[in-house]
């Protein structure tokens, strides 16, 4: 494939099997620093799967995973990938129910991950800032003392991709962002993930095609485990083997 | 840094848990020891080690409820700490017997003169130093816990399988303390206590002691506890409860924060071990058995897990009920708190501590009501929500 420097994320030539079953198939992606990319595919395509391997929690078989040029993801657990930088959305959103919506900010927050120094740690008047900033931008400053858990679905949404911003990663996988959110919701989603792409890379896995077409993001489908079609959304819609295999006739 | 983390233990309910435990400490020796017998306010001789007991066991179940309440690792084997910290106790009373014995061997413990052993094992070096028991108390078990920790957490041991290998781990120990070749008493284990730092351990006087720094050990575990659980790492202890692998993936080494809480859990729970076995006058293999590890959970089950107060008030009510029915119906105990276990697990899954907040809830609830306010959010910190695991 083409030159790895550069790259915030690259998978060349990467495969999974679960029990024989192919879950990603010789899969090659390249994401640029501050580039945002939108993955579509059919269920079972392979997506989820491929942001596992990008985050530690599945091994790849076989292939190259790197991040930012040169570090390679496949020897790295979960913890260690997180605090390189990358962070992750979950389809269904999984924000810590039992705290405060300040709280899930300030956990997620960049600062020393130890034992110790978590133990001891202090919010000083930097974080406050940040964390009001946060809240603010993903616009749950007024909720900030109730529990995640009293949240609606599209304000759990939210909170996670503050969440993300809080870890100041330098590349966000974000999962099924709009699941579950009204329209104007969706339309506020795709402006706050243009935003960020404008400082970070953005990986973003989406059903929802007038959400895609928002983003106006370069986009890669995905089937079966590997690239079906690549280029603008008009490009990839209209691909006949992207109709036939995904969107339909 | 350091003092604001202590500063932070201190939250209203913790002063007033450490002070009541406090007046505590000072109120029942000065009873038993300055009233005269026959002092309607006298508590008697005997109910002195048995209070003192009760809240040995409190911080055992305190202990329990830092690791299963907060952080969500149900532990059926802590009883194992406990028991470690009790023996390590016993062998520096042992050595205290000193010629008092049955054999009068001034060295050796009964048990060692009945086994022909002609010498102290390695592990019994020095433990007639008060000091040297006491760093045994606090290092043996956290070490075990830390070996045993490590391996369960890093493989990732999770639910049900760590249960039954925590479990595991305290039947493999009481086999191996029955054991007389261990040289730890075997089935007898150890007994016949006579001084303990020169005085006498069944004086009056001595037993008000040992309560008084059972007392003030339950505070100061309180305190530890309280520490943890309001500070940042707390929250993360309640994250990985609740979502393990989501705080993972936000850059949390989920099993060194389990590890810390299952060290400081087990260091608790020894030194709860270590203060039981004066107060009491024996340790032997039974301390181990699974079902005593088995009774610390509904202990801390029915007082309310996931605060500080609920195991407090749970090891001690259960256990005054223990007292009281071992007593009164001995043959029917057992169905008691098995009773109890249901009853609570169908009726109060939060305890009786949660149910005082539902009742408090409920009264804001028809107070906001009657006042024509909306209905409360609810949802209170520190209970069980929904279980919600990323993915």
């Amino acid at each position: 494939m083409t030159d790895k420097s550069g790259t915030m994320l690259y998978l060349d030539g990467v495969s999974v099997s679960f029990d024989g079953f192919k879950a990603i198939n010789n899969l090659s992606i390249i994401v640029h620093p501050a580039e945002m990319l939108a993955i579509i595919g059919p269920n079972g395509a392979g997506k989820t799967t491929m942001m596992d391997i990008i985050t530690g929690k599945t091994r790849p078989d076989d292939g190259q995973v790197l991040f930012d040029g040169r570090t390679d993801l496949t020897k790295l657990d979960e913890a260690a990938i997180a605090n390189l930088g990358i962070g992750r959305k979950f389809q269904k959103p999984t924000v810590f129910e039992s705290h405060t919506v300040w709280d899930n900010i300030e956990m997620a927050l960049k600062k020393p991950r130890g034992v110790f120094a978590t133990l001891f740690y202090t919010a000083d008047a930097a974080d406050i800032a940040r964390i009001t900033e946060i809240l603010e931008t993903v616009r749950l400053l007024p909720r900030k003392d109730d529990y995640a858990a009293n949240l609606s679905h599209g304000q759990k949404q939210w909170l996670e991709i503050g969440m993300l911003l809080a870890q100041d990663p330098k590349l966000l996988l974000v999962d099924e962002p709009v699941a579950g959110m009204t329209d104007s919701e969706t339309v506020e989603t795709a402006k706050l993930l243009k935003d960020i792409a404008k400082t970070r890379s953005v990986v973003v896995v989406e059903h929802d095609m007038s959400f895609v077409r928002e983003l106006g993001s370069r986009v890669t489908c995905l089937a079966e485990g590997s690239v079906l079609a690549e280029g603008s959304l008009d490009q990839v819609s209209a691909n006949p083997v992207v109709i036939e295999r995904y969107l339909g006739r | 840094m350091i003092t604001q983390a202590l500063f932070r233990a201190l939250d209203k309910r913790a002063i007033w848990i450490i002070l009541i435990l406090l007046v505590v400490a000072v109120a029942v020796p000065a009873s038993n020891l300055l009233l005269p017998t026959g002092h309607p306010l006298r508590l008697p001789n005997y109910v002195v080690p048995l209070f003192g007991k009760y809240l040995t066991f409190a911080m055992l179940a305190l202990a329990l409820d830092l690791v299963w309440g907060y952080c969500g690792i149900l532990s059926l084997g802590h009883g194992a700490f406990f028991a470690i910290g009790g023996y390590a106790m016993g062998m520096y009373l042992m050595r205290q017997i000193g010629t008092r014995g049955v054999y009068a061997n001034p060295t050796l413990p009964d048990f060692m003169v009945f086994l022909n052993w002609k010498e102290l094992p390695w592990y019994w070096q020095g433990m007639d130093n008060f000091w040297i028991a006491m760093v045994a108390v606090v290092v043996v078990p956290g070490l075990l816990a830390f070996v045993f920790g490590f391996l369960a957490f890093r493989s990732r041991v999770t639910g049900v399988y760590l249960s039954i290998i925590t479990q595991a781990m305290t039947y493999a120990l009481l086999l191996a303390f029955f054991r007389n070749d261990m040289g730890f008493g075997g089935n007898n284990g150890l007994t016949d206590f006579k001084d303990i730092l020169g005085q006498s351990i069944s004086a009056p006087g001595t037993r008000a002691a040992l309560f008084a720094a059972s007392a003030v050990a339950l505070a100061f575990a309180v305190f530890a506890c309280s520490m943890t659980v309001n500070s940042k790492l707390g929250k993360v202890m309640v994250a990985v409860r609740d979502a393990e692998s989501r705080t993972r993936f936000i850059g949390y080494r989920v099993e060194y924060v389990k590890l810390f809480a299952f060290v400081v859990s087990a260091v608790i729970a020894g030194i709860a071990g270590a203060l039981y076995v004066p107060q009491v006058g024996i340790i032997n293999p039974s301390e181990f058995d699974p079902a005593n590890s088995i009774e610390v959970v509904i202990w801390t089950a029915v007082g309310g897990r996931g605060t500080i107060i609920g195991p407090i008030i749970g090891g001690i009510l259960v256990n005054v009920g223990k007292s009281y029915f071992t007593g009164a119906f001995p043959e029917y105990w057992l169905f008691a708190l098995g009773a109890l276990f249901v009853v609570t697990t169908l009726f109060l899954p939060k305890g009786i501590v949660g149910l005082i907040g539902q009742y408090r809830a409920a009264t804001t609830k028809r107070e906001q009501h009657d006042r024509g306010d909306p209905t409360p959010r609810q949802v209170e910190a520190g209970v069980d929500p929904q279980p919600n695991p990323a993915e």
